[in-house]
């Protein structure tokens, strides 16, 4: 398999970015976007298309079985994780494009800078603040609220959020309803609040981000369960828990 | 006072964080990557801890009798008299920030595991550890709101300060700025397994370079047990790394074979008529090598998980289906799999003492890149207990020698430009696979003194050529390992010498490489008695 990699490479946040033509060449018909990226790496002496010699590219990855959310990018269009990618599904014509995610500041080629997704998590108080407990009620919410990777594909293609926007996304939607999903009295009024303000009232329900979730999150039945409990003021999954 | 600083926000440096957090004591948390993206998220199969809901009696001294004998009588006792006595409740623990454990009746159920007489395994579903991480985030992320800790969560190891054989603090990289600081201070190292080290052969994460490791050993701190690799019989290749293939996969009733004359020969049924395919990981993996060696038969181990029923797909293995399906393109209910053995867990690393403190006053260690606890071999769902317990043990020691918890200074260190930094330059990718290649030579399944000879004299033709900084670290370390692996003349857990297929009761002692102007060398430690009640 024969593959041209036309990759949105960038020196820094300062400078333009430009597209870059890499041939990337393999027998394993197996290879993904992560393996095509490292073993350009790894080669002594990397070339464009041109023949002309070009630095390594920058991006980040770390479990290479999409566990981990480090190496989500924009693959063809699609936010997608480049270890789940194969080259063989991706490749329209012998050509693959590949960019950093939008909705962050780039670090230098692929890698950008998610610190947002986390400080928003912050700013949402997404913790519990006494001793809880899963019950057998709500551990099926939590346990899927918890397999969240903070990839942010899911903000990617969402049109109401940008970094620096008081809505914060699926990415912060789905790990907030673990703590709803337990719901203590005592932060009740605050996580609700929180989770209407960053969560609720911004998200248009265009469902664009339901399909790109690569952990396959069950997001719809997720905040459903949250929005019962935030905005109808009910409890679907869960129990709510008296001190 | 100075904030205490972390390297590494796996499962081990979580805990320690927020133990100090909860005592007082605010810390720097220093990681490459996102907590999020640390190799714990990948663990699948649970926690151990004996909390005996199964019915079976069991207790804390079951568990500390298993992990000692796991380890083939290596590991210090006191210490695993502290990590199991200490299980139960770092399981409680974690129930009780939430993470939703596998319950039944209002109790957690516990799973057999491995090496293990009893249920003592806590599980949620197949992701025990991101499930697990998640909750341990959230919780650190409290005392991130707190100030308590403050998170660097882009940046990198450089190299310890050490100053009159005292560390004082860490040389960081913010890898976003390419800017240098030096924070002062104690410091926890948590910076997980020898991954890359062995680019491609181990289940883990790339993350886990090996270079904090091989840099603080070459500045003197001591290393134990290095020839302790576990290998895992079933991992399968995927691109850039190893795929672990669950032992539930054999425990469903999945079947090894190999070619042998065009037929299939089902080697473990036929040497092990009574467990089979589920002998404990070291055994099944020296056979598979031993099968692979024999001239009569393919060089290829299948495992044959065709005859699982459907309900077993369905219910039980449908995330391995799927993965195989999706990695390899190979459906395992009608064909079978090839596997291989991969690395899959580092018993051996920086050696502490009970209280995970290192040979250097102020540095600590904990977590998969300490040598404690596993001995010879590790139990499965013995390594996030003591990832959690070593990170909260080292944190207690430090917090047991703070006599004024107030006045700790808050200031942040200037990040520098350091164009001269020796320790920053990248060791090359292709010294890396060299170096990993040699040492597969030396450190496979089976071991002897002419491979490991062998794989020695490789290794200082490569030590002849001008190399920087790292590089020359990595050999070193590559030497340490190999060495420890030829001193050890017996067969103990997972370091097996054809040579000497035997355990000797002389060598039951930690092996330590040390790192002394510019040599190695390799001492013995007895291991201490232990302590009566
Ligand atoms: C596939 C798989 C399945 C497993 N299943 C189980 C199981 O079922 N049960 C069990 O108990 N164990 C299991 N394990 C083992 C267990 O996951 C690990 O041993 C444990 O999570 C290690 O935790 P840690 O905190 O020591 O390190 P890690 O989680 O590896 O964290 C290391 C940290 O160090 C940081 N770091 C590394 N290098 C640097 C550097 N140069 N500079 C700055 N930071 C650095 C990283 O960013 C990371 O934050 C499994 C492992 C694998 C690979
Ligand atoms: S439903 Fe639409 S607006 Fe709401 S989070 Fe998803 S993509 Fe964004
Ligand atoms: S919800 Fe899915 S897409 Fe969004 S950050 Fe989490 S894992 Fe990624
Ligand atoms: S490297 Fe972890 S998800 Fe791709």
């Amino acid at each position: 398999m024969k593959i041209r990699l036309d990759i949105l490479r960038r020196e820094s946040g300062e400078t333009e970015p430009y597209l870059q033509s890499i041939m990337f060449e393999t027998e394993d018909e197996n290879a993904t976007v992560a393996t095509a990226l490292s073993e350009i790496n790894k080669s002594e002496g990397i070339r464009d298309l041109n023949g002309k010699r070009v630095k390594p590219i920058r991006w980040e990855c770390s479990c290479l079985q999409k566990k981990c959310g480090a190496c989500a990018m924009v693959i063809n269009s699609h936010p997608q994780l480049a270890c789940n990618a194969r080259l063989k599904d991706c490749e329209k014509n012998g050509c693959i494009k590949i960019e950093p995610l939008r909705k962050f500041p780039v670090v230098q080629d692929l890698v950008v800078d998610r610190s947002v997704m986390f400080e928003n998590l912050r700013l949402m108080n997404v913790w519990f603040n006494e001793q809880t407990k899963a019950d057998e009620g709500s551990a099926e919410i939590s346990y899927e609220a918890s397999r969240c990777l903070q990839c942010g594909c899911c903000l990617e293609v969402c049109p109401n959020f940008y970094a620096g926007s008081e809505f914060f996304g699926t990415s912060a939607m789905v790990p907030i309803t673990r703590i709803i999903s337990e719901l203590p009295e005592a932060q009740k009024k605050e996580i609700l609040k929180a989770y209407r303000e960053h969560g609720y009232s911004g998200c248009g329900k265009s469902l664009a981000c339901r399909n790109v979730c690569p952990a396959g999150i069950d997001i719809d039945r997720l905040l459903v369960n949250s929005n019962a409990a935030a905005v109808w003021r009910r409890k679907i999954g869960g129990r709510n828990k008296k001190k | 006072m100075n904030r205490i600083n972390i390297v590494g926000a796996g499962l081990s440096g979580l805990s320690a964080a927020i133990t100090l957090a909860e005592n007082g004591v605010p810390c720097n948390l220093i990681s490459l990557q996102q907590s999020e993206r640390a190799q714990s998220v990948l663990a699948e199969g649970g926690i151990n801890g004996a909390l005996n809901t199964m019915g079976e009696n069991d207790n804390t001294e079951n568990h500390f009798n298993d992990t000692i004998k796991g380890g083939v009588f290596l590991a210090d006792p006191n210490a695993v008299d502290g990590l199991t006595k200490g299980a139960p409740g770092i399981i409680r623990r974690l129930e009780g920030i939430g993470v939703p454990f596998n319950m039944k009746d209002g109790e957690i159920v516990l799973r057999n595991f491995g090496g293990q007489k009893k249920k003592r395994t806590a599980y949620a579903r197949s992701s025990t550890g991101k499930i697990i991480m998640s909750a341990v985030i959230d919780e650190a992320r409290k005392h991130e709101h707190s100030g308590m800790i403050k998170r660097y969560p882009h940046h990198e190891f450089i190299r310890l300060l050490i100053k009159n054989g005292s560390c004082t603090g860490v040389r960081i990289r913010d890898s976003y700025s390419g800017k240098f600081a030096d924070f002062k201070g104690i410091v926890i190292l948590a910076s997980g397994g020898l991954n890359g080290v062995f680019p491609g052969m181990t289940t883990g994460t790339t993350q886990n370079s090996g270079d904090v490791t091989a840099t603080v050993f070459s500045q003197g701190v001591i290393l134990g047990n290095l020839e302790m690799l576990q290998y895992h019989p079933t991992t399968v290749g995927i691109s850039g790394k190893r795929c672990l293939v669950t032992e539930a996969a054999r425990g469903e009733g999945g079947r090894l074979y190999i070619e042998r004359g065009g037929e299939k020969w089902y080697f473990m049924e036929e040497k092990y008529p009574e467990l089979k395919n589920l002998m404990p990981r070291d055994v099944v993996a020296r056979e598979m090598f031993f099968v692979r060696r024999d001239g009569e038969c393919g060089d290829q181990v299948y495992l044959d998980m065709t005859g699982l029923p459907e309900d077993t797909w369905k219910n039980k293995l449908s995330d391995l289906r799927e993965e195989i399906i999706h990695y390899l393109s190979i459906d395992p209910k009608t064909a079978p799999v090839p596997v291989k053995e991969g690395i899959h867990y580092f018993m051996g690393g920086i050696d502490t003492d009970i209280n995970h403190r290192t040979n250097i006053e102020n540095l600590y260690a904990a977590g998969e890149c300490a040598c404690q606890y596993h001995g010879a071999n590790r139990l499965g769902g013995n390594s996030m207990l003591g990832a959690l317990y070593g990170g909260r043990t080292a944190a207690n020691a430090i917090i047991d020698g703070i006599k004024n918890k107030t006045g700790f200074s808050d200031e942040e260190p200037e990040f520098l430009d350091i164009s001269d930094e020796p320790f920053a330059k990248e060791a090359s990718s292709v010294l890396i696979e060299k170096i990993s290649e040699i040492l597969l030579g030396g450190l496979g399944i089976v071991r002897n003194e002419n491979d490991l000879k062998n794989s020695l004299e490789k290794l200082s033709e490569l030590e002849k050529k001008p190399r920087n900084e790292r590089e020359k670290n990595r050999i070193a370390l590559a030497f340490a390992m190999l060495l420890s692996a030829l001193e050890r003349k017996e067969s103990r857990g997972a370091h097996y010498r054809e040579d000497f297929p035997e355990k000797d009761e002389s060598f039951r002692k930690s092996g330590l490489a040390v790192f002394d102007d510019g040599k190695i060398r390799i001492e013995y430690r007895e291991i201490p008695e232990r302590r009566s009640e």
